[in-house]
């Protein structure tokens, strides 16, 4: 049992980076999909990254919590660093299951498409993770759940299942459930790229208002005019490697990189 | 089942000794009792078959050869030969082994029992089949909602416990309802190991009355009710397990008044 984060957050030290990545490899046979990516995600940092499709961002995402098993690489979490052996083939494994799923529970993870639970309730859905991993009762679980619920609005949704819901409605559940674990980093990949574009907006919404609440983002996304407006840094990813990582005024304006600038001027 | 009895009775009194209906009336209570002791086979071993069913099935997902190679041995053997030759193998087959027989309470009371053979046999059968669907739907839970499972840090046991076996389990649901439904018809097997089920006990008053063509006929509407029955007990389960696919609607009764209200508008919009 991992204990809640409320007694964790004590022996956090502010100073270090709530996420730091280095030298971060993955490849698919002799493919190589990302050549060695580092960043670092201060507390409260919201970073967008682009890219066009093909250039391993939504990879790089999900190595971060070893969905994918990267290759080399060094992962860490508020100083903590993921402890991970390579196996036959040359990929990294987690060395204790344990500190994986700890890591895990940390790292909020929202994906593209939504993979709620279907057969549970939009309350359970939240509810669920608290219970096991944290060994909260069902009670203040559901409670705790309800209220997630109602920040993304969907409060009186409660009890319907996932599938009688809208896509946007969707994922504003998928982000309440991620919420609920508390995680002190925030991976969204794509979140937006599955919904009718008359929905996109309500996530977004979503996103910006936890993004004012200071909390750590990474953000895959296609939405250009949102990573403008609510990140601090902007990533662009070409072939596996960082091509431009400079804040948002400099990124949209003046990029240095020139394949960045022909990706804006494709995509603006 | 003094209730059957006091049925056939009254029954006999109304046909006041008219034939046939006076045999129909007498021998009635048989045929019940029989349909009871099918309704006792088929239930016990649907349940310890779907038991059996669960851990074969997930070492027959595993990677390792030494896990999985069992389950498919087994598997092959009980799907690929006939129902009557698993009954007579461990009816007729068991008795072979002198050290079974040595067992003394077991051997006695359970493994040379006729009862207790068609229960054991029916249920290693059917948990054949069932472990094959189970296997079937454990693959085919989606990807993503496993790996949503794994983002929030739920381990292995608790992903299998709260998301990938009941979700299997609301998938296999209908078909295990059509395995329970043929094990129905297959229990008239029992019959061949001298088990007065339904169908042994319609041979044995057609033995004394020669009237084939009515207590078969007879027989055949008592399966077909006992099947109408599990179809309904089926259709409940469904209902409560599977719930998210027959929702359409939200079930506002059980909102806080205030969050109804709310709903109410939103749906109105």
């Amino acid at each position: 049992m991992i204990p809640a984060p409320e007694l964790q957050k004590n022996s956090q030290d502010d100073s270090l980076p709530a996420l730091q990545v280095d030298d971060l490899h993955k490849r698919y046979g002799q493919h190589e999909v990302l050549k060695g990516i580092s960043l670092t995600a201060n507390q409260g940092d919201v970073i967008s990254i682009l890219g066009s499709s093909g250039s391993g961002k939504s990879t790089l995402l999900r190595c971060l919590n070893l969905l994918e098993k990267p290759y080399r690489g060094s992962i860490h979490l508020a100083g903590e660093q993921l402890a991970m052996k390579a196996n036959r083939d040359g990929e990294l494994q987690p060395a204790s299951r344990r500190q994986l799923e700890s890591f895990r529970a940390r790292m909020g993870f929202v994906f593209q498409n939504f993979n709620l639970w279907p057969h549970l309730t939009l309350q359970d859905n939240v509810a669920l993770a608290p219970t096991q991993v944290f060994g909260k009762s069902k009670k203040q679980a559901r409670e705790e759940a309800v209220a997630l619920l109602d920040k993304v609005g969907l409060a009186d949704k409660r009890l319907a299942y996932p599938l009688q819901l809208s896509g946007g409605q969707q994922q504003r559940v998928a982000i309440a459930r991620t919420l609920a674990m508390e995680p002190e980093v925030l991976l969204f990949d794509e979140p937006t790229s599955a919904l009718d574009p008359e929905l996109v907006n309500e996530v977004l919404g979503v996103m910006r208002k936890l993004a004012d609440e200071g909390r750590t983002m990474l953000i895959v996304t296609h939405e250009m005019r949102f990573a403008r407006d609510v990140s601090s840094q902007v990533m662009f990813l070409h072939q596996g490697q960082v091509e431009e990582l400079s804040p948002p005024d400099v990124f949209f304006t003046n990029p240095a990189s020139t394949r960045c600038r022909e990706f804006l001027s494709s995509h603006l | 089942m003094d209730w059957i009895y006091a049925l056939s009775d009254w029954l006999q009194a109304l046909a006041a000794g008219n034939e046939p209906w006076n045999s129909y009336a007498r021998y009635l209570p048989q045929l019940l009792e029989g349909a009871w002791l099918t309704l006792k086979l088929v239930v016990l071993s649907g349940i310890v078959g779907i038991l059996l069913a669960l851990p074969l099935a997930l070492m027959r997902t595993s990677k390792n050869p030494w896990l999985w190679s069992f389950p498919y041995a087994y598997i092959f053997f009980f799907r690929g030969t006939p129902l009557l030759v698993q009954i007579y193998l461990v009816y007729y087959g068991l008795s072979q082994f002198e050290s079974l027989r040595s067992l003394g309470w077991l051997w006695d009371e359970v493994l040379s029992q006729p009862y207790w053979c068609a229960i054991i046999t029916f249920s290693l059968h059917t948990a054949a089949y069932i472990a094959e669907l189970f296997r079937g739907a454990i693959q085919s839970v989606p990807r993503g909602e496993i790996e949503a499972a794994m983002a929030v840090g739920l381990s292995r046991r608790q992903q299998y416990q709260k998301i990938i076996l009941p979700r299997a389990f609301g998938m296999i649901l209908p078909a295990y309802g059509n395995e329970v439904i043929l094990m129905l018809k297959g229990s008239a097997l029992a019959s061949t190991i001298t088990l007065l089920d339904l169908m042994g006990a319609t041979r044995n008053v057609i033995s004394r009355t020669y009237m084939n063509l009515e207590f078969f006929l007879m027989a055949g509407v008592i399966y077909l009710l006992i099947a109408a029955l599990f179809i309904g007990c089926f259709r409940l389960l469904e209902n409560y397990f599977n719930a998210h696919q027959k929702a359409t609607h939200l079930p506002t009764g059980k909102l806080d008044v205030q969050v109804q209200d709310e709903h109410l508008k939103d749906t109105a919009r």
